[in-house]
């Protein structure tokens, strides 16, 4: 695969915030980067990464299997992640999950048929004082509720 | 951005930036005192940089609450090869949302904590490990490295006087086991984030194998007003053995929840009444776990106490990151206890056994107990599960699951035992979703 102009000056970045012969190290942000382009991590994005990175495909996958914000499976457009780790929970993150998925009509890790939405249970996103908190793609979203919830999508239903 | 009105017992010292029009711009810090403790730092040795450090008293604000000069004393002087500067900002402790406004609102604080520390130990470069989520933070960070490095504080020669440093903002990529030391810095080194066996500590071989001096942001954030007022002035707003100000994270069955700047050592109730606003809707307080979701809980009656962290260790808890939940009368402890073990067995990465084994049995042996399948027995396997895997790990993970469980099960006994014989759980106030 080829990167995007975009992509490529991140990967140039990156390539220079190392020391050399520790290029290794750019292999976590460069797999987020270029699945915020691609969508998930695919055997291409694999294989083109540990060809840049000088190292096995295995290796890549082995690191990229560890963390959670990387995948293998396309996300929705819109991929909504609601925290209900223990300051969520207390505030109604939990009930909030379940509104969710009957408002979407999907369950946890999974995308509505036309790809707009894909929603996803998480842990502590970082926002516990202002909690219930989720996160559309990299946005925030604080004090939810189940209405605002419901704005939230019409919100992004219209902006298509 | 601030998300909660200020309280007017606050002591602003970290995030007397916030909110200033003009934003998070050098401009704005230049015109605030920004840089003067660098400025400082430049003309004195670097022993000189440590001492204050330690007269400061600054513990760790990340939990271990370990004392920051001393740590930075560790650094070897007669080293050959690099070392290295590196900023824990993979906040992800439950509870805790702190090093986000800290960068968000004042990222130069952080740049020039992180410079100081070069100054001390003898780094040129330096690295901030960004929780993936964290991707809008990431972005000013590095905006203000860009800046910085325009204005010639940051690269070769800073301010002519002869001290060449650079900073790099790193992002992670969704890991909570990350935010501990070595496995950041496994994972800063393009690897799974696992943890290192210790000793050696990072201060020896860190980052590359290299002397690191590794910190928590609000750790660095707090390093510039050390240098520029002294650190026994510092010093003096804390308590004897823990000094300054920090940044407690108020979430849960509170009025106000919000973060909130107060000396170290304000007492939690006073915190919880006249900073938050009191317990919602006039509830009482059941318990409190008072500095993130690996600190022991207090029950309501425990809770008269100094927030810094030898009395938190006295009364058998934890000051760990600042972040107090609280917890009103209305919720099921079970619940509680269950949620936060799901975490960590979710969150264990795996490489020790009694962490990655005793996380995944206690969380399926809680869920069962929260939902009425439970018996009396379990709550003392949870116990023993819990105690087997203390202190057998290669990092704090197990110890930060099985605290929290223990205490849990320990001090609200009672609540658990509603549950047997498959009676419905007797609380009903955390509705929705599973345990």
């Amino acid at each position: 695969m080829t990167f995007s102009p975009e992509l490529e000056a991140k990967f140039q970045k990156l390539l220079a915030s190392y020391p050399r012969g520790q290029e290794r190290s750019a292999l976590i942000p460069l797999l987020l980067y270029a699945q915020d382009e691609v969508g998930a991590v695919t055997p291409e994005l694999v294989a083109e990464v540990a060809q840049r990175l000088k190292l096995e495909p295995a290796q890549v996958r082995e690191a990229a299997s560890y963390y959670s914000l990387l995948r293998e499976k396309q996300p929705g457009k819109y991929h909504i992640q609601i925290c209900t780790n223990v300051s969520c929970l207390l505030t109604g993150g939990a009930a909030l999950f379940q509104h969710a998925c009957r408002r979407l009509g999907i369950g946890n890790r999974e995308a509505t048929p036309d790809g707009e939405f894909s929603l996803a249970e998480v842990e502590c996103l970082g926002a516990c004082s202002w909690a219930p908190a989720l996160q559309v793609n990299y946005d925030y979203h604080h004090g939810m509720t189940p209405e605002k919830f419901d704005q939230l999508i019409a919100a992004l239903k219209q902006a298509g | 951005m601030l998300y909660n009105e200020p309280s007017p017992l606050e002591v602003k010292v970290l995030t007397r930036r916030f909110g200033l029009p003009g934003g998070p711009s050098l401009d704005t810090y230049l015109a605030t005192d920004g840089f003067l403790g660098f400025r400082q730092a430049l003309g004195m040795k670097p022993e000189e940089i440590i001492a204050q450090v330690k007269i400061s008293n600054l513990r760790g604000r990340g939990g271990a609450g370990f004392p920051t000069g001393l740590k930075w004393g560790f650094v070897p002087r007669d080293s050959a090869g690099p070392r290295y500067i590196v900023a824990n900002a993979d906040e992800g402790e439950p509870g805790t949302c702190k090093d986000r406004l800290l960068m968000e609102n004042d990222p130069h604080q952080l740049l020039e904590g992180m410079m100081i520390a070069g100054r001390a130990v003898g780094a040129h470069a330096g690295y901030i490990y960004v929780r993936g989520e964290y991707r809008y933070v990431l972005e000013i960070l590095e905006q203000a490295i860009a800046e910085c490095r325009r204005a010639g504080y940051l690269g070769k020669n800073i301010l002519g006087r002869g001290f060449d440093f650079e900073l790099y903002a790193h992002t992670g990529a969704g890991s909570y086991e990350c935010g501990e030391e070595s496995a950041l810095l496994e994972s800063l080194e393009g690897k799974r984030g696992v943890p290192r066996i210790r000793p050696p500590f990072p201060a020896v071989a860190g980052l590359y194998r290299c002397p690191t001096v590794l910190n928590n942001v609000e750790s660095f954030s707090s390093i510039p007003v050390i240098l520029r007022e002294g650190g026994a002035a510092f010093a003096a707003r804390g308590t004897p053995r823990d000094g300054g100000t920090r940044l407690y994270c108020i979430s849960g069955h509170v009025n106000r929840p919000g973060v909130y700047e107060l000396p170290v050592g304000f007492n939690l109730l006073r915190m919880l009444g006249e900073v938050a606003g009191g317990i919602r809707g006039g509830k009482k307080l059941k318990a409190v776990i008072p500095g993130g979701s690996s600190c022991p809980v207090l029950q309501a009656a425990e809770c008269d106490l100094a927030m810094d962290y030898d009395t938190l260790a006295k009364a058998g808890s934890m000051l760990g990151s600042g972040g107090v939940i609280v917890i009103d009368e209305d919720t099921c402890m079970a619940r509680v206890a269950a949620r936060v073990i799901r975490f960590y067995a979710h969150e264990s990465c795996g490489w020790c056994i009694p962490c990655r084994e005793g996380t995944a049995w206690l969380a399926k042996l809680l869920k069962r107990f929260h939902e009425g399948g439970g018996s009396r027995s379990d709550l003392d396997l949870a116990a023993e599960i819990a105690r087997n895997m203390l202190g057998r790990t290669f990092c704090p993970l197990g110890d930060a699951a099985a605290l929290p469980t223990i205490s849990i099960v320990e001090k609200f006994r009672e609540e658990f035992e509603a549950h047997l014989e498959g009676r419905p759980c007797p609380f009903e106030r955390v509705a929705g979703g599973e345990a």
